[in-house]
């Protein structure tokens, strides 16, 4: 097992696997506070189009689906801030759209048979140290304006209502969490997949979620499962030879029923125990 | 004759939001120290009128002066409750700051809050029996807590004003009363503006009511209380209601 760790992709992958956990323990623990996984799912989607786009262009990859998911999540911030009704059947059609434009540009690219599978499923093993030092940089961007606006963003996620009464630029702040939700997805995607970057920003975040007792706690946690997590899941993959995405995400959803089970076992041991 | 402060002076307001006016012609003073209770119903324009003075809606017609002095950015004179409906209950956040949220200008920290703050907010949440219960996690706490929290988080800033959008809609009978009771206490030193339906619990506590229906009547209640006593005690709250929305006083 440690010998894989000579291998320079192996190291990429554990550096890279330590790197997404902070970012999605930290935007996870948003999106979910905010109820806005299923918006996070329409704009991982819609990150498609940014990878077609990538493709039919042979521009680089975390550049172009970045810039695509931007203009993605202005879109539905603009659209949807004053009318929440709507952010349903927006997040539909982005999804959707997003999507078809990014197969259709695949198909359009001459000659071109990429291994799609991989934007699916994810290739952290394919990790380059480009990608590790785009990584770096937007973690420590999330880091900054979070320590910035800790408090606005808090205020806004918990009672926006409020929070606009109380003079917080409650826009500005929605889209900027929008805007570090989708940079995050982009580089979720790198690591396990479009399918599956919705589990790795959900999982840890549902476990964390009952140990903490506020939101930043629950961002510390949420990155510490989701480092377990990923490393565990790597080592599994590397062990048995499996696709590295779902290997993380099968520890990830084990680990979650564990918890669930627990959880509801210790709860009727305090109900008998109070009868 | 004893002079009073008006803390909030509405003269001649109308407001629409399209082409029917939803407030018209509306006059009224609250004085400081008042406890003052806006009935009405639904439709009827009373959150309008709240927003109006919280200065979320601007201003079409008339005006709306607190403590003597045109609207500006006086609505931090005002602590206020909103109703707690849009509020997602499981979220990781301790009762002190939930409170703290009040102060939007903060020194900025890094991710943290300065002991004056925290002092501030524990005094709050005393002053609405809360204490004890700062460094609970606010989804553990029950309706009527949870409640009295925000009233705290409403005194934070040490408001002259406090003003309550249907404080008690989804808290049981007790809880309700203890939440009354406590503003009474308030009321001692701040100026009290509750919406509300719970009509029983109003008349007890309120000295002034406002029943607005796009239009508004007013009733100084303590001129009306021996009515009210007259009345058969299981007078039933339309009948109130009515009363309230017909007679000229």
């Amino acid at each position: 097992m440690l010998e894989a760790l000579s291998y320079t992709f192996m190291q990429n992958a554990v550096i890279a696997g330590v790197l997404v956990s902070i970012i999605s323990g930290i935007i996870g623990s948003l999106i979910v506070v905010n109820r806005m996984v299923f918006l996070a799912g329409g704009i991982a989607h819609s990150a498609y189009g940014g990878i077609g786009v990538s493709i039919y262009f042979s521009l680089p990859m975390l550049l172009s689906t970045s810039l695509f998911s931007i203009v993605v999540a202005l879109f539905i911030s603009v659209i949807t801030y004053k009318n929440r009704q709507k952010l349903d059947t927006i997040i539909g059609l982005t999804w959707a759209i997003g999507m078809s434009f990014g197969i259709l540009l695949v198909d359009l690219t001459p000659g071109y048979n990429a291994d799609l599978i991989s934007y699916l499923f994810g290739s952290i093993l394919a990790v380059n140290t480009n990608d590790i030092i785009f990584m770096s940089i937007i973690l420590f961007l999330i880091i900054l304006i979070l320590g910035f606006f800790y408090r606005d963003i808090l205020a806004v996620s918990y009672d926006n209502a409020y929070a606009k009464i109380r003079g917080v630029k409650t826009r500005l702040f929605y889209t900027i969490i929008l805007l570090m939700a989708s940079l995050s997805i982009v580089i979720a995607i790198k690591i396990v997949g479009l399918i599956l970057v919705i589990a790795l920003l959900s999982i840890p975040t549902f476990i964390a979620e009952k140990f903490s007792d506020s939101l930043l706690g629950m961002m510390i946690f949420a990155a510490l499962f989701s480092m377990f997590f990923t490393l565990m899941g790597l080592g599994l993959s590397y062990t048995y030879d499996l696709s590295s995405g779902p290997s993380i995400i099968l520890i990830s959803s084990v680990s979650m029923i564990t918890v669930i089970i627990f959880e509801k076992l210790c709860k009727h041991k305090i109900f008998k125990n109070t009868n | 004759m004893q002079t009073y402060n008006n803390a909030i002076n509405i003269k001649d307001l109308f407001f629409k939001y399209e082409k029917e006016y939803v407030l018209e012609d509306i006059n009224f003073q609250v004085r400081e120290n008042d406890f003052l209770t806006i009935l009405g119903p639904n439709g009827g324009g009373k959150s309008t009128l709240v927003k109006l003075i919280l200065g979320i809606l601007k201003l079409q017609k008339g005006s709306i002066d607190i403590f003597n002095r045109a609207f500006l950015k006086e609505s931090l004179n005002i602590g206020y409750v909103p109703q707690s409906t849009d509020i997602n209950l499981s979220f990781p956040i301790k009762v002190l700051e939930v409170v703290m949220m009040a102060q939007n200008k903060q020194q900025t920290r890094y991710f943290g809050y300065s002991k004056d703050e925290k002092i501030q907010a524990l005094n709050a949440l005393e002053q609405v029996g809360m204490g004890e219960f700062a460094h609970r996690r606010i989804s553990f706490l029950s309706g009527g807590q949870r409640q009295r929290v925000l009233i705290a988080r409403a005194l934070f800033g040490k408001p002259k004003i406090l003003l309550l959008d249907e404080p008690t809609s989804n808290i049981d009978v007790v809880a309700c009363g203890e939440i009354y009771q406590t503003l009474k206490e308030l009321n001692k030193d701040i100026t009290v503006v509750v919406i509300s339906h719970d009509l029983s619990l109003v008349l007890k506590y309120a000295n002034k009511a406002v029943y607005i229906n796009k239009k508004l009547s007013y009733h100084d209640l303590s001129s009306m209380k021996e009515e009210f006593s007259n009345l058969n005690s299981n007078v039933s709250e339309i009948e109130l209601l009515q009363m309230l929305g017909q007679c000229k006083c």
